[in-house]
């Protein structure tokens, strides 16, 4: 485990267990001395004192053990779960579409917290489970050699026991646990599905399965715990029957007066403490190893690099051009997520302040064709120019800083109204917003919300329509008044027909002097092109629908003519 | 468990296992009783011990001991196989509470009216069910058992010295009541507030997660990322504080055995030379140490409270049905709005017995030859009375929209009618689909099914395949917006449990719906809401689920959507022969060839705009004139382009 912070405190933590091991033993030796004494009617006051010191130096430890524990499990959480966050966004959107956000999600949240049950927990009791076993043989080689000599037989059994029975058993519970998990989450699938069940008239029927299921769930449960319990049974059965092993030699050895009774009390008292820690540490096993997989996963994101990424930064020499500005030319592009390309060997130019619409069947290519003009992902072939700049060398930062953006689906931020306009410009006034959502026909809406900008958003806050997102998103575009180049995901896919409208006026307004490219399903939308882009079987053909989009509504017909760099 | 009523806070507990049923309830007794037994096995084996070393230092005959040693192997068996089975009895008993849990929340939401949750809020119901788990096996048996031991102990003790009772029911009334009840007050308050300051976190991840691509491109990662690092911080800072808070409990807890053997052995000393000196100290030590876990238990208590409080009322029993027939002010979903189906049948009884009897006959004459005839590809439309509906001026608000969503609807749909609703998006067009399956109450307008008013809101507990849920209400349902797909088989997500349907029909109905090749999967596992289908095989399990056994009435919201131009049109064309005889209503964005639908309706804000066959509304200037054909002209021009 190679957290930050974690060596300090296994430092920290065997010295805590040396030390409680320590003080295991001087509480039974002077607990021992004081009772041997009552029992022939005497009160040693110096074993009273000493017993009273010691269990209070154990309180005192403990609290110390606790804090140190608290505080060092909180740290390397909070540092583990910054690093986290920091990897995933320095991979960047395009890397984060292929994964689940809501498993990652998991991951930096319940999955550390699953730390608590190692570092807490498991660690420590393991360090005690060297040092006190240790110091009580120690002890007892002084005292009493057979009883030493027992224990340290025994001892051993626990471990291997442990490891016997649980490689036994892996196999099964394995084969177990993959069922577990799906019966498991049986019960949320049909909550989920509760009205399509409502819908077919199936919702009640579904309660005996339900039962059935959560019955089948028990049952598979407790196939996998009886198995797994018995190396529970094995080590507390090693413990309790070392314990009877060492005691009634020892009563028998009273009997001839080979030992004597503080001698025997304290192999008595000890004997137990021996065990006690690997058992802990054997029960806190399962539960530790929730957290080790959170952190194997975390490791695993952590360490492998992106190699693409420092290249990229290797490579960056060319100043950014002004996207608004230049030429923009894809040359025989090849570029998709993962495996499969989705764009390929397609070549088209944008010409500096024209309106081009992309059009095509969904899964074609037309939000991938952003996604290279965004930054998001890289060409896999072929190169993006800007005026000339191979987009691969310019500072991604700076050249985004350019660009206004209205996506598909707009994240809402768990934030004001206010502060998820100014997304990308913090220090803008209210005014500046105000007049940017008026612009994006957002102003109406925001206006009737319980607490106007100042309504926080967010899963856990306020939900907006897909429509009012999106006029969301376009007023944050219209907020980036340096923005030259423009890029659209179906702007206007969620609108009713009335805001659509207006929604196509501003968006007009935004475009004009700049160079725009609007993903498209939409009749009204592909109108306000200049031009249209046929994005279809990975490639991008160049088509002029006559004059602008006039022409299409009114014939409902296309004229195709050749584009000036048709694939 | 009458044991833990003196150990810990435990009315709601009780409240809740009365809740939960009687055989769960006894095996959680036995449970605790074998959990007990473990512990005073332990402590059993610690005193015989104690007690033999003692003796034998007082060099009696060995007879005097034969039976303690023979105790002591005794309980050190019986105590490891008593922990072996006290643990499977716990857990049995916890599953068993969990079963039972898991159904009456299932049963309860099945009919309940209200909103069902979803997303986060639904994730957190199901987790807090399964902790309930939890609260059985690390808190109400480990008190229930502190009581045990206390009473057993402190008895045991008695009988020797009055003084050492009283002394080791003090030093176990403070390790096993004063202790964690001050810990559970303590954890209480710093719980809420980690809880808090925790889905903060979360909510702040979730946007660096979710957000990436907004933040990456406004240039606002690093102060998202700051942000949430801020977050992370002040949880580490409430999780360090609540750390030591609990370090000083312990600590606490830590001084009280070893204070209580002491208190035990300075006045069992004074009554002069005696073995039970060495057994009443240790034994002391030992049954305190043996509560002390309690503390723990407290805060775990604390931390798992929230979530029962929760799910209680999802428990409380059913309260009777809402007496009020008048259609809701809002349009709240009606889906069972009797508390039970039998409650729910009694208000349809009292409002309109006689109405109902009307539509049974109605139903019953309903079949006509040409139907028949035309039955050839559809599947057991036999069975069902095709229904005739009727919406006359329905209008459906939403709450807090002025504009309503729906209104001045009117409608026809015959026996057999095949009715297309298209407009642009917001339109009402799902809605309106709401309204035709119950899933919605209109805020004013009356829907009639044949020529009889429903007065109450359909029943979200109709089970019956084949017959109207007894309200009036026809069978009806198809592909709706909210189309769920469950982590299941094919097969399951076909029936949906529904039986009688061997693998040809099941193939059949996949390849009505334009996934031949899935009639061999028939068993193959789909993912959580059907994570591993792409939009269009998702729509098409849908919509395969719906001509498995089309309903009557059959609502089909864009069920082409996802598919290319090609495969939609055949899909449409299957799902039109198939479903021949029964009503139809398809809501769809693809406005090419709508020429077999009887009626196109054309909603536009709520209204309906324009309606009429195809050809008639083609000859008319209008919102379908100007749109139809154009919103395909992507992908009519891809076709003849990729031809070229």
């Amino acid at each position: 485990m190679r957290l930050p912070g974690l060596r300090t405190y296994f430092v920290a933590v065997t010295g805590s267990g040396v030390l409680a091991a320590i003080l295991v033993v001087a509480q039974a030796s002077a607990l021992s001395q004081l009772i041997a004494a009552g029992v022939s009617g005497r009160l040693d006051r110096g074993a009273l004192v000493a017993t009273a010191v010691v269990i209070a130096l154990r309180a005192a430890h403990h609290a110390a053990q606790g804090v140190l524990a608290a505080r060092a499990a909180a740290n390397v959480k909070a540092g583990l779960r910054e690093r986290l966050l920091a990897a995933v966004s320095d991979r960047g959107p395009g890397w984060l579409a292929g994964q689940r956000a809501g498993e990652l999600a998991t991951l930096v949240g319940r999955g550390v917290d699953a730390l608590d049950n190692y570092l807490i927990g498991y660690l420590p009791t393991l360090v005690l489970g060297v040092t006190v076993p240790v110091a009580v043989l120690a002890r007892l080689a002084f005292g009493d050699r057979t009883s030493a000599l027992v224990i340290t037989l025994t001892l051993p059994l626990i471990p291997i026991f442990a490891i016997l029975v649980g490689w036994h058993t892996r196999t099964r519970t394995e084969r177990q646990w993959r069922l577990l998990s799906r019966l498991g989450g049986h019960f949320l699938d049909m909550l989920s599905g509760m009205s399509t069940l409502r819908a077919f008239g199936r919702a009640r029927a579904q309660i005996d399965v339900v039962r059935g299921m959560a019955e089948k769930y028990r049952g598979a449960t407790m196939a996998t715990l009886r198995v797994a319990f018995l190396s529970a049974l094995v080590l507390e059965l090693v413990a309790t029957v070392s314990v009877a092993l060492v005691a009634v030699p020892v009563g028998l050895r009273l009997l001839d007066g080979r030992v004597t009774l503080p001698v025997a009390l304290l192999v008595l008292l000890l004997a137990p403490e021996a065990y006690a820690p690997l058992r802990a540490a054997g029960a806190q096993f399962h539960a530790s190893q929730e957290g080790l997989a959170a952190a194997t996963d975390a490791f695993a994101l952590l360490e492998s690099s992106e190699p693409g990424r420092q290249a990229r930064v290797a490579r960056v020499t060319a100043r950014v051009p002004d996207p608004g500005a230049v030429e923009l030319v894809f040359d025989r592009v090849t570029a998709g997520y993962g495996d499969s390309p989705v764009l390929c060997e397609a070549s088209f130019t944008v010409p500096a302040g024209e309106r081009v619409a992309l059009v095509g069947p969904s899964g074609a290519g037309k939000s991938t064709v952003l996604a290279l003009l965004l930054g998001f992902i890289e060409p896999e072939h072929g190169r993006i120019l800007a005026g000339g700049v191979d987009l691969s060398t310019v500072d991604l930062a700076a050249w985004r800083a350019r660009l206004a953006w209205v996506p598909q689906r707009p994240h809402l931020f768990a934030a004001s109204v206010l502060d998820n306009i100014r997304l990308g410009a913090p220090d803008a006034s209210v005014e500046a917003v105000e007049t940017a959502a008026r612009a994006a026909q957002a102003h109406g809406f925001v206006g009737a919300l319980p607490d106007g900008y100042a309504t926080v958003l967010g899963e856990r806050g306020y939900g907006l329509s897909s429509g009012q997102r999106q006029r969301l998103a376009l007023a944050r575009a219209y907020l980036r008044g340096d923005a030259s180049l423009l890029l659209f995901d179906e702007p206007t896919a969620r609108l009713d027909s009335a805001s659509e409208a207006a929604v196509l006026a501003a968006a007009a307004t935004l475009a004009r002097d700049r160079t725009a490219l609007l993903v498209a399903h939409r009749p009204a939308l592909v109108a306000t092109a200049d031009r249209i882009l046929w994005v279809a079987g990975g490639t991008v053909r160049e088509e002029t629908a006559g004059d602008g989009g006039g022409t299409l509504v009114a014939d409902r017909t296309l004229i195709r003519v050749e584009g000036s760099g048709a694939a | 468990m009458s044991a833990s009523s003196g150990t810990a806070p435990s009315g709601t507990r009780a409240a809740g296992l009365r809740i939960v049923g009687g055989s769960a309830v006894r095996t959680l007794v036995l449970a605790a009783l074998l959990s007990a037994a473990t512990d005073l096995s332990g402590l059993g084996l610690l005193a015989t011990a104690t007690w033999l070393i003692s003796r034998a230092a007082q060099r009696p005959p060995i007879v005097a001991l034969t039976v303690a040693i023979v105790a002591v192997r005794a309980l050190a068996i019986g105590k490891g196989t008593l922990r072996y089975l006290e643990r499977l009895a716990g857990h049995d008993a916890a599953l068993r509470v969990l079963a039972r849990l898991r159904t009456r929340v299932y049963a309860k939401l099945s009919r309940d009216a209200g909103r069902l949750p979803r997303g986060d809020l639904l994730a957190r119901l199901v987790s807090d069910v399964d902790s309930v788990q939890d609260l059985l096996l690390r808190c109400a048996i480990p008190a229930a058992v502190a009581g045990v031991v206390t009473v057993v102990t402190v008895g045991f003790t008695a009988a020797f010295s009055g003084p050492a009772a009283l002394l080791l029911a003090a030093g176990l009334l403070t390790a096993g009541l004063a202790l964690p009840a001050l810990a559970f007050r303590l954890a209480d308050r710093a719980a809420a507030r980690i809880a808090e300051v925790r889905g903060r976190y979360l909510a702040a991840s979730v946007d660096v997660l979710a957000g990436a691509a907004d933040l990456a491109v406004f240039g606002a990662t690093g102060s998202a990322l700051a942000g949430a690092a801020g977050q992370a911080t002040a949880l580490a800072r409430l999780e360090r504080r609540a750390g030591a808070v609990g370090a000083a409990t312990g600590a606490v807890g830590a001084l009280i055995p070893g204070a209580t053997a002491i208190g035990v052995f300075a006045v069992t000393v004074r009554g002069g030379p005696s073995v039970m000196v060495a057994v009443l100290s240790l034994l002391a030590l030992a049954a305190v140490e043996a509560v002390l876990p309690l503390t723990g238990a407290a805060v775990r208590y604390a931390e798992l409270r929230g979530a029962w409080r929760r799910i209680r009322p999802l428990l409380a029993a059913d309260s009777p049905a809402p007496p009020d027939p008048a259609p809701a002010p809002l349009p709240a979903p009606l889906a069972g709005d009797g508390a039970d189906r039998d409650g729910a049948a009694r208000d349809g009884a009292a409002r309109g017995g006689a109405d109902r009897g009307g539509a049974d006959e109605g139903g019953a004459d309903r079949g006509g030859a040409d139907r028949d005839g035309a039955d050839v590809g559809s599947r057991r439309v036999a069975d069902a009375p095709v229904p005739a509906i009727a919406a006359r001026r329905i209008e459906v608000r939403y709450p807090g929209v002025a504009v309503p969503a729906l209104s001045g609807i009117d409608l026809d749909l015959s026996p057999g009618r095949r009715v297309a609703v298209v407009g642009p998006s917001g339109a009402g067009k799902s809605t309106l689909l709401g309204v035709l399956v119950g899933q919605l109450r209109p805020t004013a307008g009356r829907l009639l099914v044949d020529g009889v008013t429903l007065t109450s809101p359909r029943s979200g507990v109709a089970d019956s395949p084949t017959e109207p849920d007894g309200l009036g209400w026809p069978r009806s349902g198809g592909v709706l917006a909210d189309g769920y797909v469950f982590h299941a088989s094919v097969r399951e997500n076909l029936t949906l449990g529904r039986t009688g349907f061997d693998d040809p029909a099941l193939g059949r109905a996949l390849t009505d719906a334009g996934l031949p090749d899935w009639a061999g999967r028939l068993d193959d596992l789909i993912g959580e809401d059907g994570a591993t289908l792409s939009g269009g095989q998702r729509q098409r399990l849908l919509l395969a689920r719906a001509l498995l056994d089309p309903p009557p009435v059959l609502v089909l919201d864009e069920p082409t959507e996802g598919l290319d131009p090609a495969a939609a049109d055949a899909v449409l064309a299957d799902v039109l022969r198939v479903t021949a005889g029964h009503t139809v209503v398809m809501v769809t964005h693809r406005l090419v060839d709508l020429r077999a639908f009887d009626e196109i309706v054309v909603l536009v804000d709520g209204r309906i705009a324009q309606r009429g066959g195809h050809d008639a509304l083609l000859a008319r200037p209008g919102w379908y004139s100007t749109w139809t054909g154009i919103r395909e002209v992507p992908d009519s021009a891809i076709g003849s382009g990729v031809g070229r």
